[in-house]
């Protein structure tokens, strides 16, 4: 039975996540997430789940991966002080081909910054922020509904490709209540076990950059998982710099390659547009309501919707780059996406940005001043 | 058409809860849209609190209030500090017993403000004999001045949003606040 | 002479073999007294997992074939707690060091400690940092010598049997090397008791800490090792100036408790109908 309510964003998460077989939790509190840990807390046990408050963030994402292993979903939420201590086990988890769920209600920063204000100042810490080279998967929310939408999402992106995907939600969206439709069909992607012990079994190999099926601890195919370079069979195998080379490439490849089926953008009057604000999260509440104004005053104006801010989706914005002349990058940080839009535009577009930050949403007449300035 | 709502008071009063009743009831059983957003943090702790409301019957993007359509003060400091931005001629309900009037009077005139006072606290005290439904009874007196959100949609929010076996204490504090203006 | 097989070569993964631990390392004593304790249990091997951080130690897991986490440095713990309360039917064992429980990861040792989670922890202590070439470790003696205390270290070490069992462990012992039955004995116990087991192995680090500290031979090492070694119930009658020095072997502590897995695994039975999920990923929702 569809179910509607009405919730926070920080609880349509949790919800999300219960929905998506999650059944493990570890955590340490933190504005503007905390509402995260708190309704796990409650409905874990209520689903047959373990939620356990860590003692710090670097434990917290250290648990998930056990339990991962122990054949769980399993899921942390944290904010900007907490992703930074996070950021040495989430590599693990990216060489490990580990599936976690790694929720970050973005807040004020640097440092310490503004627990309680919103920011989008994490999100090439998303792509960049373990050392190495690896290729995330990374989600960004508009509204309680996508919040929700997302958190599934990321629990199949994360099982599909055995990989920790990252929620990257803002306080704007992690606290403010709006309606939620919980549908009664929605699709769960189950983790595959490999299919005997005959000893043939390489955890880490994946032919074609597919992902190879995964066994939990305990299913009887001893395997050994180390955050050091490994061959097929989880061996270490440090000093080869071929070994190196294939299971980097191969890690990178299992996400790049399948751009197509993770990238999600949506567009909105495109196809007349001169000018196409590209944003992500919750700035798109906001370009859709300068939209509306400048569409009344014969500006032609459109909108592409960033839901997958890694992989970036490039094609997408390739494509707006011919078609349009100017490119809007409205972003609550002093520019990180934009650099990626130019990066793709390459030229083709001019692309501005607006950056803001102190915490509050761009309002819509920010972007509509900028939209006017533009057509000069 | 897009209504922004801000309820503010000091904490404790049940602020939020209104806040969230209000969405609620728009959203959940008058069908139509609406986004809740609070204070938090350092502006939460003691001294004002505030909740904002957008309702709306077509989608709302921007969900953040800033210039309200209507303001309702639980008391005096949170009137001052959040009643600038009040549109031209938008409704201001006010608890009377918690504000200086005299304060306020030239604001009143000079935007054309039109006021409303709902007795909240003195009526969840005295009339329903608890003065944590004032928040309550200030929802009955927002519905009859503004109509934002319907009698029985207010109602329902109600029934969904209180303890279990203050139902009844609750609905009457609803109308109480109603029967005030 | 015929040659004879080690009896626990069974446990280990032989396409691994060799291992890279130095000559006279204190790791191959303590894996065959892991095992030893272990065949003195009702556990069955293909039951247990491991979980270990960064350091020689930490390479154990790698050795033996079962489920094993090779985790990051000073983490064990953090992972062990989600494959723990993942999954209570495993048996998990951590095989940590004195750097990687007690300096990198001391916040989580305390803490797992606290919450008496059921892991059975095996601290093999050789006071120094090996894998990095031996700096000192917060175990070090006062005045021992390391690449990073040219000078010797003039800092007090942990305690960690005594540190552990202030923090809320059920079972805690000190053994050393040169104790291979008391220390599988030990082993046995901690595997047996069902919380948080903290098994201190005090061992030789002959390659680093011996060349450094004048001990260069494995045998020097050991014998130093044994010399100072002072039962605990002896040393309760010593005053302080007489245990300097000296490496207090024993049983600490042995109070079982309620622990994390199970407290966790009730709460779900009072809560909910279904019984704690276990390896839940892999079930396909209709």
């Amino acid at each position: 039975m569809v179910e509607v309510r009405f919730v926070q964003g920080n609880e349509a998460c949790a919800l999300g996540a219960i929905a998506a077989n999650c059944r493990f939790f570890a955590g340490y509190p933190i504005t503007p997430s905390t509402e995260i840990a708190e309704q796990m807390s409650i409905l874990l046990p209520k689903y047959g789940g373990s939620f356990v408050q860590m003692e710090d963030e670097i434990a917290s994402a250290g648990a998930i991966i056990g339990a991962s292993w122990s054949g769980m979903k399993a899921m942390t939420a944290t904010s900007g002080p907490g992703i930074s201590l996070m950021q040495e086990n989430i590599g693990y988890g990216f060489i490990t081909e580990t599936p976690i769920v790694i929720i970050n209600v973005q807040r004020g920063s640097p440092s310490t910054g503004q627990p309680t204000m919103s920011a989008q100042a994490d999100m090439m810490q998303a792509r960049w922020g373990s050392h190495g080279d690896y290729e995330p998967i990374a989600l960004a929310p508009s509204s309680v509904q996508e919040f929700f939408d997302f958190t599934i999402k990321a629990f199949n992106l994360a099982e599909k490709y055995r990989v920790p995907v990252t929620v990257l939600a803002d306080e704007v969206v992690g606290h403010m209540r709006e309606k939620l439709v919980i549908p009664d069909d929605i699709e769960i992607v189950a983790r595959k076990r490999p299919e005997k012990v005959d000893g043939q079994y390489l955890p880490f190999d994946a032919p074609e950059c597919g992902t190879t099926p995964m066994p939990a601890f305990g299913d009887g195919f001893n395997i050994h998982v180390t955050g050091l370079t490994h061959d097929e069979r989880g061996y270490p195998d440090t000093n080869d710099p071929e070994s190196h080379t294939k299971l980097v490439e191969r890690l990178c490849n299992k996400v790049l390659m399948n751009r197509k089926d993770i990238c999600s953008v949506k567009k909105e009057l495109c196809d007349d547009a001169d000018i196409v604000i590209v944003s992500c999260g919750s700035p798109y509440r906001s370009v859709g309501a300068a939209i509306k104004k400048a569409r009344e005053e014969g500006i032609k104006v459109g909108s592409l919707k960033i839901d997958t801010p890694w992989p970036f989706p490039e094609e997408e914005i390739r494509e707006i780059a011919k078609t349009a002349e100017d490119i809007i990058v409205p972003e609550m940080n002093l520019g990180q996406m934009v650099h990626e839009v130019e990066r793709v535009a390459a030229g083709e577009a001019n692309v501005h940005l607006i950056g803001k930050i102190g915490g509050i949403l761009h309002k819509p007449e920010e972007i509509l001043a900028k939209i006017k300035e533009i057509k000069g | 058409m897009r209504t922004e709502v801000r309820i503010a008071g000091f904490g404790g009063q049940g602020v939020i809860m209104a806040g969230i009743i209000i969405g609620k009831a728009a959203s959940l059983f008058d069908n139509i849209n609406a986004v809740q957003t609070q204070s938090y943090g350092p502006e939460a702790r003691g001294g004002a609190s505030r909740t904002e409301i957008v309702v709306s019957d077509e989608e709302i993007d921007y969900p953040k209030v800033t210039s309200p359509d209507i303001l309702v003060a639980m008391s005096h400091e949170a009137l001052i500090k959040y009643m600038g931005d009040l549109k031209d001629e938008g409704i201001l309900i006010i608890d009377p017993d918690m504000i200086v009037e005299e304060e306020i009077v030239d604001f009143v005139e000079e935007h054309k403000i039109k006021l409303y006072r709902a007795p909240a606290t003195k009526t969840a005290t005295e009339d329903v004999g608890l003065r944590i439904v004032a928040n309550i009874v200030m929802i009955g007196a927002i519905v009859k001045v503004t109509e934002v959100v319907s009698v029985d949609a207010a109602k329902q929010a109600i029934l969904d949003s209180v303890p279990k076996g203050t139902e009844d204490k609750n609905i009457q504090a609803f109308e109480a606040g109603y029967a005030l203006i | 002479m015929a040659k004879q097989e080690n009896p626990y070569k069974k446990y280990l993964r032989e396409d691994r073999l060799p291992h890279i631990f130095c000559p006279g390392c204190g790791n191959g004593i303590v894996m065959n007294t892991f095992f030893k304790g272990l065949e003195g249990t009702d556990i069955d091997f293909d039951n247990i997992a491991m979980v270990s951080g960064i350091g020689c130690s930490s390479r154990v897991p790698g050795y033996v074939k079962c489920d094993s986490l090779h985790t990051t440095h000073g983490r064990a713990l953090s992972f062990a707690t989600g494959l723990k309360v993942g999954n209570p039917d495993l048996d998990v064992v951590v095989f940590t060091g004195d750097g990687d429980a007690a300096s990198i990861g001391g916040n989580h040792l305390i803490h797992a400690a606290r919450r008496n989670i059921n892991l059975t922890v095996i601290c093999i202590n050789n006071n120094i940092y090996g894998m990095t070439g031996g700096q000192i470790s917060p175990t070090s003696p006062k005045g021992s010598f390391g690449t990073t205390a040219p000078y010797g270290s003039r800092d007090l070490p942990f305690d960690l049997a005594e540190l552990v069992s202030a923090a809320g462990a059920s079972y805690v012992a000190r053994w050393t090397t040169t104790h291979p039955i008391q220390l599988s004995k030990a082993i046995q116990k901690g595997l047996e008791n069902e919380g948080f087991s903290f098994i201190e192995v005090v061992s030789q680090c002959p390659t680093y800490f011996g060349r450094k500290n004048k001990m260069k031979t494995p045998l020097s090492m050991h014998q130093y090792i044994k010399e100072n070694s002072i039962n605990k119930r002896r040393a309760e009658k010593m005053d302080e100036s007489e245990l300097e020095g000296k490496i207090i072997v024993g049983e600490f502590t042995n109070k079982p408790h309620k622990e994390l897995s199970a407290n966790i695994k009730e709460l779900v039975e009072e809560n909910s109908n279904k019984g704690l999920a276990i390896k839940s990923a892999f079930e396909e929702l209709d």
